[in-house]
């Protein structure tokens, strides 16, 4: 299986931070509460949290892509 | 037992009622706590998101049940027009009618939200608005109609609803929207000011 990546669609993403309570490990905010996301594949163990962050963004601007 | 039945039926209908409007009021309370991005110790952003949710889900529960329940119930014949029809029952049909009409608007809202991923931001945004219509049609919907609706619990619980309910709403439009770039903007707007000066 590939792994795959987290993504933001930064025109979207307003900042709401939800993402990065979901999924800590990964996701980080910058001082202005928009996500700082670690670029590499996301781990097997974190899969499910990293389906539920995205799933939790209510601008609908985070996806899971697979890497390239 | 016929009797007992259509009892347990009524019963369950006025229940499931009361319980759908404490569930649903707490729903638009922590939808509106979520578009403020209510936050605290012990209370990340996505907690009320995923409460709002979770609650929902329960309440459209609880809802199935008040509505089934009363279609079914041999007392008042409503029907499965008057669960879909609005105004198309003939019991007190203003009122049932109102019923109906918050029922259908929730059921947009919720398949939409389930569907959010697929339909897009905007159109789930804009359709999830008629929880707001939803929400006053169901308070009004419970203070007209039914066998509790003047005992002093079913109001006693009308008016917490809409006291809850009226404090987050107050509280949303008044509490301004947090734009996380507004301390660069001043400081940009400053620079700019200043440059003109220049």
């Amino acid at each position: 299986m590939v792994a795959q990546r987290i993504t933001v669609n930064r025109i979207a993403c307003d900042g709401h931070g939800l993402c990065a309570g979901v999924l800590p490990e990964m996701i980080k905010l910058d001082d202005w509460g928009y996500p700082i996301i670690e670029a590499r594949g996301v781990p097997r163990e974190l899969m499910e949290h990293a389906r539920r962050a995205v799933d939790s963004c209510p601008m609908l601007a985070l996806h899971l892509e697979d890497r390239r | 037992m016929g009797g007992m039945t259509d009892q347990v039926l009524w019963y369950t209908t006025r229940a499931a009622g009361a319980v759908s409007l404490l569930l649903l009021s707490g729903v638009v309370v922590l939808g509106l706590l979520a578009r403020l991005r209510v936050e605290g110790r012990g209370w990340p952003r996505f907690l009320s998101a995923a409460l709002h949710r979770d609650l929902a889900l329960i309440a459209l529960v609880f809802l199935t049940l008040h509505v089934v329940t009363a279609v079914v119930d041999p007392f008042t014949h409503l029907g499965v027009v008057s669960a879909t029809v609005p105004f198309g029952s003939y019991y007190r049909t203003f009122w049932l009618g109102l019923g109906t009409i918050s029922l259908e608007l929730m059921i947009a809202v919720a398949v939409t939200s389930l569907l959010r991923h697929r339909i897009g931001p905007r159109v789930w945004r804009a359709v999830h608005w008629l929880a707001y219509g939803a929400w006053p049609l169901a308070v009004v919907h419970s203070i007209g109609t039914g066998s509790d609706a003047m005992s002093v619990w079913m109001l006693a619980i009308d008016v917490v609803c809409i006291i809850t309910v009226g404090t987050a709403a107050v509280w949303g439009v008044f509490a301004a929207p947090r734009d996380p770039l507004a301390a660069e903007r001043r400081v940009a707007a400053m620079r700019a000011g200043a440059g003109v000066a220049r």
